[in-house]
Parts: C-alpha cells; structure tokens; sequence
C-alpha cells in the first residue's frame, strides 16, 4: 500500500481546484496580463490597515471568543438589520470565521449525515460541491444556462429533489458568471425550500457588488431567517481577502453546532483582522461605494469589448466577473485559456474550473486597470479572429 | 457631470469612446461635455504629474508665506495678480490666519528662489512682510503618492 492509498477516500475523490490546475501553467509565463484574479484590485483602505496596526499597538494579540471580538459581531448584526431588515442575536446567532470559505465548511459540516444530499447551482465557486463532500454529503449539480441568465429556477430543483435532499446551496451574485436573482425569482425558491424542508446555505459574499437593482439577502424573505445559513465576509467589499474574515448568520442551533467545531478546528478568528473588520464596517462605506462605482465602469467596458469581439456574452450584473461563451472558437476552455496564454498572454480562467455546466466558458475579472483591461481585450481580439 | 470629471482628473488618456461606455451615455453627449467643460475652463488643463526627484532634475521650491495690505476697491486681487503673473510662480492662494498669500515658487537654484524673494516679491507696493520656508522633499502631490511602494501582489490566477 503506497501513502498516496492511505489517503482518505473521500479526499482521494475529490478532483483539486480547477483554478489551481492553470495556475500551474499561467505561473510558468512571464509578462502576462491577468483577467484570472478573483480578489479586487485595490488594496484594503488605508484607515483599515491603519486600525490593525494601531490594534497591535494597543496590545490586541490574544485569543478572541470562540465566536468572534463581541464588537465585531454586534457591528456585523447592525449591519445586516440596516442593509437587509434582518435581526440577530449577536451572541448567539453570529459567528466570526476564517473566511467565508471556513463559513462554508463549518455550516456542511454542521448539518450534513453522511449520503445527505446538497443541491448545487453551477456554475459556482469551486469550494461549494467539495465541501458537500468533505462534510459526507452527496452534491447534487443543477446546471444552469446562460439562456436563463445563468439563474436556477424551482421546475429543475424539482427534477432533482429526493427524500435525501437536506440543502440547498446558493451563490448569488454568482462566481464566476456574475448573475444575480431578482426577488421574486428567490421568493420562488424560498417556498421550495419550505415545501420540501430544506436548510438553505447562501453565501452573500457579492452582495455589495450589485450593479443593477438591489441585493436580497436570502433571509430576509418571509419564513426563510432561521432555515438559511447567511455566509458574508470582508473579502471582496472592503478588499480584504488576505484577512480572512467572513461570518456566519443563523438560527441559534445552527450557530452553536459550526462554533462546535469551529472551536476544535480554528479555535477563533485572528484578533489582528476582527480589529481591521470592526474598522471596515464602521467607516468603510464611502471607500467601498468608491470601489463599486469603478468595478461598474469597468464591467460596461468589459461587455462592450466583449461584445465587439464577437463573443456571445451574458450581462453580469454582480461580482467582477464576466463569463463569455467561447463555443464559437471550436476550442474546449481549458483549450481556449492555454492557446490564450501562449499566443497573447492574457491569463483567464476556463470556465470548467467551476463545473462541467462552465465548459464553453471563460472567467475574465474585471478587477484590475482600465489600461490593463484595454490591453487584454485588444489581445483576446486578435486571438478570436483566428477562430471566427 | 461630476463622474466625467473625476474619471478626467485621474486619467485624462482614456478616449471618448471608453468614457461612453464606462458612463453608459453616448459618444456625442461625452466629446459635447468635455468641449463645453474645455470652453468654459471647467476643464482648465490636462496635467502630467512628474516626480522630478526621480527624473534627476535639480528644482528648488519656495512656499513663502506673503503678508499684504488689501487696497481699496480691489481688495488682495490686485497684488495678487502682479504676484501669480510673475513666470516663477507656480501657485497661488489667498488665506485665512496669519498670512494674507501663499505663494508657491518654483526655480532652478536656492540663489534665484531668494533672489525671486528679494528682489521681486517683496519689493512690491503693499507687500508688508514675507515668509520664505523650502520644500525637502515632495511626498504627494495632487492627490497621488509619488513614490507609492504599494504594487498588485495578487496571484496571477485566484479563486
């Protein structure tokens, strides 16, 4: 028996992240220009920065509360009861955790017996089905299309619900095809999940960035407080990823079973960050209205570059992401992505690092420069051309 | 439109065509806009910021603090036009506190700065008494950090 067979089944099964796969090939080429980045382009607000520092100086290097810095989490209750009418107990019902990405684990982990199955829009964010996994349960993919503006209706959740189906797991604003849900079309799937008892796990990491309308929060809609698992973190509206903040909003129960393990996991959230969040959310509005306005512009200029160049484009509405459907060209994404990166430079992300629902696709960010998109979209025009 | 002119003042390169469509107006209605602004010097002029340190240029820069007596009728304006009239000055402003001007000089050598001092400024009528300070060193300069260390540490590809 080599080590490699000593590894965990359930681990050996799961396929590694498709991202990392090209990131493999994309670190090998020099002088590229990047549309493959899933962080802002900005860096964290100078008085954010500032606020840890002066944290460190004033001595915040201990252990927090399993939960999160009390002060963080009353501030992130606050700021939900004002964004989206929702209340919560912040000492109970919030949970401060490393990144959205631990929210995540912790909230499968939390609820998943093993077999249970998960429901899972695609395409989505790479961690969503191998956490399903990790956690013992059973991902069951929805694919959605980009004839339906990449959102996932109740008629093919009915199609694919069984007695197994614990959850749901959603993702809007989507990574990587920047769809969003209106209101009405997530009142819809809120009295799926009633009708069929389902806890619903959606990760709001985006919500800020909505461009057009506003955000729901999955929450708030009627019935839906206590059955959904509301993830959000710092990571993409106040350009903080390397931070690792995210959180954790629920029901009580569900609270305390994801502080249970993370308890024994991560033990609490890095002080030094919580401090920087505390800051983030009392005075970080204008800098982040600032960042959203500009990621806007840059989404126009993204579309219409697209557009010109002849690629058929769905309209992201939320995240800074666009995923265009390279069909036309012949070429497979992965295909696509590394003919790109050798004839031009240009680094993106093949769409089927989020799903086999992602092939034909690309993942180009528009979280980088103006100049830096410009220069990308006249390199991706010369490369179509040869193509179609 | 104040959009149009903060995406000007921090990047006056990108072309009517990008305004359009990062704005979501039309072209006509963008180039219209900034004609106008050009026309009514709203737009008074399209800058490059250099950092001259780094270019190796050798400039010495005076901020001198200038302490006049208004005239009747004109008030500072006219002083303050023989003063922002003089090639040497860079900038000027009218201030409150213990000052009347600030005059901003820019010259090649300490020597003509002082001489700038000495021999043209103060010696016009109504000038009382000025404040010669020299700029060490530029840190920032409208709004931009000159040598801003901070670069994309991002990973080429990410989640």
């Amino acid at each position: 028996m080599t080590w490699a067979d000593r590894v965990s089944p359930t681990v050996r099964a799961i396929p590694p992240s498709g991202i990392r796969r090209f990131f493999d090939i994309v670190a090998e080429t020099k002088g590229v220009v990047s549309l493959g980045v899933g962080e802002p382009d900005f860096v964290t607000p100078w008085h954010i920065r500032e606020s840890c520092v002066y944290g460190l100086q004033q001595g915040y290097t201990a252990y927090t509360s399993n939960y999160g810095l009390l002060e963080l989490r009353e501030e992130i209750v606050k700021n939900c009861a004002a964004s989206y009418g929702v209340t919560y107990d912040p000492r109970k019902e919030a949970l401060v955790t490393v990144g959205v990405s631990e929210a995540l684990d912790l909230a499968m982990r939390a609820i998943l017996s093993p077999g249970d199955e998960v429901l899972v829009p695609e395409p989505c964010y790479v961690s969503y089905k191998a956490c399903v996994s990790l956690a013992g349960g059973v991902p069951v993919t929805v694919p959605t299309k980009m004839a339906d503006c990449f959102r996932v209706t109740v008629a093919q959740l009915e199609e694919l619900v069984t007695p197994r189906t614990k959850a749901l797991l959603i993702g809007y604003p989507n990574n990587p095809t920047g769809a969003i849900m209106s209101k009405a079309e997530l009142e819809a799937i809120a009295a799926f999940a009633l009708k069929h008892d389902l806890i619903v796990i959606s990760d709001e990491i985006y919500a800020s960035l909505t461009y057009d309308g506003t955000h729901t929060c999955f929450a708030s809609l009627p019935g839906m407080r206590d059955r959904t698992i509301l993830l959000n973190g710092f990571s993409k509206a106040y350009a903080m990823t390397g931070w690792r903040i995210g959180y954790a909003l629920s029901n009580a129960d569900f609270i305390g079973a994801m502080t249970k393990i993370h308890q024994y996991t991560m033990l609490c959230a890095p002080i030094t960050a919580q401090v920087a969040a505390i800051e983030a959310l009392r005075h970080g509005q204008c800098n982040m209205l600032k960042m959203v306005e500009e990621y806007n512009r840059r989404r126009r200029l993204m579309i219409d570059g697209l557009k010109t160049i002849g690629l058929d484009c769905f309209e992201p509405k939320g995240a800074f992401y666009i995923f265009p459907a390279i069909k036309q060209t012949g070429l497979s994404s992965l295909a696509f992505a590394e003919e790109l990166l050798k004839a031009e430079k240009v680094a993106l992300v093949p769409g089927d690092a989020f799903g086999e629902s992602g092939e034909g696709f690309v993942r180009c960010s528009y979280a980088s420069s103006t100049a830096n998109l410009s220069e990308a979209l006249t390199r991706i025009s010369r490369f179509v051309k040869k193509y179609i | 439109m104040r959009e149009l002119l903060e995406l000007l003042e921090k990047d006056h390169t990108l072309t009517v065509a990008q305004l359009a469509v990062m704005l979501d107006k039309p072209q006509e209605e963008i180039a219209a806009l900034i004609n106008q602004y050009e026309a009514d010097k709203t737009i008074v002029k399209y800058q490059t910021i250099v950092n001259w340190e780094k270019a190796g240029a050798d400039r010495v820069t005076a901020i001198i603090e200038v302490r006049i007596t208004p005239q009747r009728e004109v008030g500072f304006d006219a002083i303050a036009e023989r003063i922002y009239r003089f090639p040497e000055v860079r900038s000027l402003y009218l201030m409150s506190g213990a000052y009347d001007l600030l005059v901003i000089v820019e010259a090649k050598t300490l020597k003509e700065a002082a001489q700038f001092v000495s021999t043209k400024l103060s010696t016009i009528e109504g000038v009382i008494g000025t404040t010669t300070h020299f700029m060490l060193k530029q840190y920032k300069e409208a709004g931009v950090i000159l040598e801003d260390e901070e670069e994309d540490r991002r990973l080429v590809v990410s989640p």
